[in-house]
């Protein structure tokens, strides 16, 4: 472990460092957001000032005001906190849905690998981002409805990838001997396993995450989403209003903001990949 | 081979109806009647009790499914609520629209990204290489929406070289079919370049050098003839998309196609049509699995035998 941290290039700790960043600013929008509902007032990036709208930035609102007089800055915040809730709570569905039914069918094999590859097939048929839409429709509007929607839908791959390496692994030595020693297959599949494929969890994390963000600020975008807070998605959505008219700032921003966490995470997963699947060490 | 077609054909069986199923559960199950949504809150009890009878949603689920069964097996996909028409006639007029946007896109996007990867793997580890990946990395990184929007704001809008929206001319499709090459471009590049490198490290292809070739015959009739697998499979898992077209393109581009229908049957919440758009979708998309799998059978003895 020792010697991973410290052969990381300076562009994976940029990464990291950016990504720290986002999640301190999604901290702070967290606390702002819950003492304005404890206190039961608008929070500070929901009230609307009639005289201060489409102001361009300036040192009182450093990325200018939208279409209501309210601070873009405030409200990018308040995205990333949405984005980091949608990347961390799809990724509390999908990834222990994939580990577990990737280990049972890898491990056992037989009937229960075809039940699972059998799942695995029928959620990849379906056409994704409509069934996410779909989902995020049926169980109604708001945040819940794009955690089930991302979250059911994207385990696939990583069951199909913890799958490939449990079989692997199965017939090991050190599995064979824990059998020998008569550990049950609970104990045998996730105390002795999966330690031994928990880098795919770190690698399937880091690819997961910037698609969540992404698929999120499109559904919101759409209107299915997030409804009243600021999402990246609704507040690119405002912006498109009157970007003809030269108001730049609010789309700048937030694209911006998009793009750059989207862009470090799927750096910081390209070097999770080369580095930690020794599948791929070979072969560059 | 023949065993290999019927095993193959009895895979699909147990896939297909797991996926009349989903569709089911997600549409029927969870979602229950859309009477309240369509009818509005004013809606009295008979009227709602009318037209869950009317459409079936009053039948027990074991029966609704069964109903859902045999409908989806006589290809009648319920009537969309919005245009007040069999959903099937609603997705037949899509069908083409999206399909003059769609085919271009992939056909497009498939030969500049293999072009980009060969380009790559012949300067592999060089600067070509390092700024395609670079830049592919950047381009994948930036939103769907951000492309569509951003594309049609400044060519269309500010420097008025293509039309900002409608479906009269092919004209018209120019700029989402762009938008939707340049948009792909990053992950295709991607994996196509993985897809050769694969290869490139390969016995064979040592030997091919060593009897003189040349790095561009080696590159494009050895190299690339053996990491089309990957790419052919990778490139026909976009084939169902094809049909049901792309979301924001047709809705942003007012292209009168699937991905158009879809987005509107989501926001009048039209269930019937959302429900057989994912489902057709589904279907095809097992079909094109089918396909090419028999087709790898058909050209590679070690498949259908391994």
């Amino acid at each position: 472990m020792k010697s991973f941290w410290k052969g990381m290039p300076a562009g994976v700790w940029l990464c990291i460092a950016v990504i720290a960043a986002y999640f301190a600013a999604a901290v702070f929008g967290e606390v702002q957001y819950r003492v304005a509902r404890i206190r039961d007032v608008t929070p500070a990036y929901n009230i609307v000032h009639e005289d201060a709208r489409y102001r361009p930035p300036s040192l009182a609102h450093p990325m200018g005001t939208d279409n209501l007089g309210r601070d873009v800055s405030l409200r990018l915040v308040q995205g990333a906190r949405i984005a980091f809730h949608v990347g961390i709570m799809t990724s509390l569905i999908a990834i222990p849905l994939g580990v577990v039914l990737g280990l049972l069918g890898g491990y056992f094999g037989g009937k229960v690998d075809s039940l699972v590859v059998w799942l695995c097939a029928t959620v990849a048929s379906m056409p994704g981002l409509l069934f996410i839409l779909a989902i995020s429709m049926v169980v109604g509007q708001g945040l819940v409805g794009i955690y089930l929607g991302i979250g059911l839908t994207t385990w696939v791959g990583v069951c199909r990838t913890i799958r490939a390496e449990v079989m692997k692994h199965k017939e090991k030595a050190y599995v064979q001997a824990a059998r020998v020693l008569g550990y049950s297959h609970m104990r045998i599949m996730f105390r002795h396993i999966l330690p031994n494929v928990a880098h795919i969890i770190l690698i399937q994390f880091s690819i997961r995450f910037p698609g969540a963000v992404a698929t999120e600020v499109f559904i919101s975008f759409l209107g299915i989403g997030v409804q009243g807070e600021p999402s990246w998605g609704i507040m690119i959505n405002n912006a498109r209003l009157r970007l003809w008219q030269g108001v730049w700032w609010e789309m700048t921003f937030v694209t911006l903001a998009i793009f750059t966490l989207v862009l470090v995470f799927n750096h910081l997963a390209d070097y999770l990949r080369d580095r930690l699947d020794p599948a791929l060490r070979n072969s560059r | 081979m023949l065993k290999y077609i019927v095993r193959r054909l009895l895979e699909v069986v147990p896939t297909t109806f797991g996926i009349i199923l989903l569709t089911f559960v997600l549409f029927n199950v969870v979602g229950g009647s859309p009477a309240q949504v369509i009818l509005g809150k004013n809606a009295t009890k008979e009227s709602i009790a009318a037209f869950n009878h009317k459409y079936g949603y009053d039948l027990p689920m074991p029966k609704q499914f069964v109903k859902f069964c045999t409908d989806l097996a006589h290809g009648d996909f319920g009537i969309s609520t919005e245009a007040d028409e069999p959903v099937i006639d609603v997705l037949k007029r899509g069908v083409g629209p999206s399909l003059s946007l769609t085919v271009p896109i992939l056909a497009g996007g498939t030969v500049v990204g293999l072009m980009l990867a060969l380009l790559c793997a012949a300067g592999r580890g060089g600067p070509l290489d390092r700024a395609v990946l670079v830049g592919s990395t950047l381009l994948m990184s930036v939103n769907y929406v951000v492309w569509v929007l951003a594309g049609q704001f400044i060519f269309a809008f500010k420097l008025g070289l293509f039309p900002v929206w409608g479906y009269e001319s092919a004209f018209y499709l120019v700029l989402p079919v762009l938008i939707g090459i340049v948009s792909g471009l990053g992950v295709d590049v991607r994996f196509f370049r993985t897809a050769i490198l694969d290869e490139i490290y390969k016995p064979y292809v040592r030997t091919a050098r060593m009897k003189g070739l040349s790095e561009a015959r080696v590159l494009f009739v050895h190299v690339l003839r053996n990491s089309l697998i990957p790419i052919v499979t990778y490139v026909s898992l976009a084939i169902p998309y094809l049909f049901t077209g792309s979301l924001m393109l047709e809705s942003f581009f007012g292209i009168p196609g699937l991905g158009n229908v879809s987005i509107n049957a989501i926001h009048s919440s039209d269930m019937a049509v959302v429900r057989a758009v994912v489902v057709l979708g589904a279907l095809l998309y097992q079909g094109v699995n089918l396909a090419t799998d028999l087709l790898y059978a058909w050209l590679d003895p070690r498949v259908r035998l391994g």
